[in-house]
């Protein structure tokens, strides 16, 4: 970034404070010339689409904020209001509700993506470290945003979700009153929410920078996850790229105006269009969608582990499940980065992302229904099954796959596998990758 | 450098490794210090505190039946027992029980239960208010969020929640009215 030794660029206005104060160079240095792998597929779209998804997210909550009362006699009124008496007050509000969804869809397939690229391993742990950093920031952010409308589901999941922190031995219960401020979930609670609610997505903008520092350094993964080796491999990032992430930027936004104008509470409760109610909790409290996974894993320590409590055994697997994240550059050690060339590990992969999904469902389910009324099976069996495996695929599965998988031949390039190397067979096989 | 500043038990730290340790550590403990009124500025506020008690009338509650009152932000269940569900709560064996308490430790007038409704899990409110909500395998509450039974002392019974529903601090005013906090 230091432009000490680079010429500056433009001319006139541009050139003059580029001399002073050299952002035109960066710019023309990390955003266009910047050289990326060509043969990205449409998974690589994701980052630009979460830049774009914050930057909404951000703009619409603001807007939101000034039309909003942070006091529960007046935040359910203030939200209704904003709905039939605020100029394009709907728009607003239900791009921003569904905007937390298509943040969290983006954020997912994202991730997806680097797992199945192996986009972690090294050089680029810290910035998977930085992405996970990210997600819990985002994971806060959308469970504050959730109950500024205060309505039942904003109250009765602002209750659970604290009351966790209760499990914690000695100082669990100072540490629920001192996030309520008081001793229940109330109007203190309510205010500090809306100021950190505010707050966060700029920690995030923040750590999105450094996320995007990191990966400039490293320079992008590609769906072979082998380096490129020279200037035959890449393509400038503008116009190449730039073109690319615009055309599946509009895509994805016309599938999110889809929602927002047709079915703005689809992934919605409509328990949360009751006003908060303390006295009453409703008969089924589920979170948001993007949070059913792990509340699935909270769900399924229902029983003691030695002298470890249900209570605090299922808070502890949760956040397990967030933080073994952390630590995954280090669990796989295969030196492979592409699935495309880890026979076994391809497998697993798929598994393990349909296995995120039955927790999904898990977690929205009654853990005492019934799945097969034949063989007594219920939702609970199933929580103990996808939340053993989650963990075991791993902590078990993926460091033993790197000691005894082997893997295919790599690419010698990334020019030989995308131009075929001269030989018809290998530019079938680089086919499909386009499009995996 | 290093040997003229040796003390005379030839260790080899100087005057000003000591000044510079010294001035760090009273910096650190200073900056604790001054984080703590942030910290302490989210505990509960004194008009919070100063809500701390109502009295509630409970001359028109009937045997076998179960009033909330709201305390704190949180709901009350005020249960006029009737002997049936006494008899059940003092002859449970405290081998039984999760939380061992006896009846008589919960109760200032076996006649009268007074517990904080709210599940000792993860603070949802158990339902059996009324006779027409599930009351669980022991005729106390249920939570249907995790599925907790509480029996007819508001003992934990089965399910996830670790503790026996609260008992606040009350206190008969007259054989009708109950202050509690
Ligand atoms: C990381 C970015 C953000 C995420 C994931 C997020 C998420 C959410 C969610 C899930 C809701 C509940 C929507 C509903 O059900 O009504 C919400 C509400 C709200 N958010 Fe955000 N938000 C973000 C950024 C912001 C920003 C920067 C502000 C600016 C102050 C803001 C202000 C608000 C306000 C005022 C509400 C209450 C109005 C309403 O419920 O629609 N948000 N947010
Ligand atoms: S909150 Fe009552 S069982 Fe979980």
């Amino acid at each position: 970034m230091s432009a000490g030794n680079q010429q500056p660029v433009g001319n006139g206005l541009v050139k003059w404070i580029d001399t002073r104060l050299p952002v035109f160079s960066y710019l023309q240095k990390e955003y266009a010339e910047f050289q990326s792998p060509k043969n990205f597929n449409w998974f690589w779209n994701f980052g630009a689409i979460l830049t774009f998804m914050l930057v909404l997210m951000m703009i619409t909550g603001i807007v939101l904020a000034m039309q909003y009362q942070p006091n529960t006699e007046l935040a359910f009124d203030s939200v209704e209001r904003i709905m039939r008496d605020v100029n394009y007050g709907w728009l607003l509000r239900y791009m921003h509700a569904n905007g937390g969804t298509f943040f969290f869809i983006a954020v997912y397939i994202h991730m997806f993506r680097g797992m199945y690229y192996g986009s972690y391993k090294n050089p680029r742990e810290l910035l998977w470290i930085l992405g996970v950093v990210i997600l819990v920031l985002m994971m806060a952010t959308a469970f504050m945003g959730y109950v500024l409308p205060w309505g039942q589901m904003s109250f009765w999941g602002a209750t659970v979700i604290t009351n966790l922190f209760s499990a914690i031995p000695l100082v669990g219960d100072s540490i629920v009153t001192l996030l309520w401020g008081g001793f229940s979930v109330d109007n203190p609670t309510l205010n500090r929410f809306f100021a950190l609610h505010y707050l966060f997505p700029f920690l995030i903008f923040g750590v999105v920078i450094l996320h995007v520092i990191s990966l400039h350094v490293s320079g992008s993964n590609n769906p072979l996850g082998v380096d490129p080796k020279g200037p035959q491999d890449t393509v400038s990032f503008h116009p190449y790229y730039t073109m690319k992430d615009s055309a599946g930027l509009a895509i994805f936004v016309t599938i999110f105006a889809f929602f927002v104008f047709f079915a703005p509470n689809f992934f919605g409760e409509p328990e949360n269009y009751l006003p908060a109610a303390p006295l009453n909790t409703p008969a089924h409290i589920v979170p948001e969608w993007y949070f059913l996974p792990f509340f699935a894993i909270l769900r399924s320590i229902n029983f003691d582990i030695w002298f470890i409590e249900a209570k605090l055994g299922g808070v502890i697997a949760m956040f397990g499940a967030i933080f073994v994240l952390f630590i995954l550059p280090w669990l796989d050690k295969s030196p492979v980065r592409s699935a495309k060339f880890r026979p076994v590990f391809k497998w697993f992969f798929w598994i393990f992302l349909l296995n995120c999904l039955l927790l999904g469902w898990v977690g929205g389910r009654a853990p005492d229904d019934l799945v097969f009324e034949g063989l007594g099976l219920k939702v609970i069996h199933l929580g103990y099954l996808s939340t053993f495996w989650y963990f075991f695929h791993f902590l078990i599965l993926l460091p033993l796959l790197g000691v005894f998988e082997r893997p295919k031949p790599l690419p010698k390039s990334i020019s030989e596998s995308v131009l075929g190397g001269g030989t018809a067979g290998a530019s079938a096989t680089a086919k499909p990758m386009e499009k995996a | 450098m290093s040997d003229d500043t040796q003390d005379h038990d030839g260790h080899s730290g100087s005057r000003r490794d000591f000044l510079y340790l010294s001035a760090g550590a009273f910096a650190g403990v200073g900056g604790a210090i001054a984080l703590w009124p942030f910290v302490d500025s989210l505990n509960p506020s004194a008009d919070v505190l100063a809500l701390a008690s109502v009295e509630v009338d409970v001359s028109q509650v009937d045997v076998g039946q179960r009033v909330t009152v709201k305390w704190r932000g949180k709901p009350v269940f005020i249960d006029r027992r009737s002997e049936a569900a006494i008899a059940e709560a003092v002859d449970t064996p405290l081998s039984d029980l999760r939380d061992p308490e006896t009846d008589a430790q919960r109760t200032d007038r076996p006649e009268w239960l007074v517990v904080v409704g709210v599940c000792t899990h993860l603070g949802c409110v158990p339902l059996g208010q009324s006779a027409s909500e599930p009351r669980g395998e022991w005729g106390g509450w249920f939570c249907p969020c995790h599925g907790s039974h509480y029996d007819t002392s508001g003992r934990i019974r089965k399910g996830p929640a670790p503790l026996n529903l609260p008992v606040p601090e009350h206190a008969f005013l007259t054989d009708t009215k109950i202050k509690i906090g």
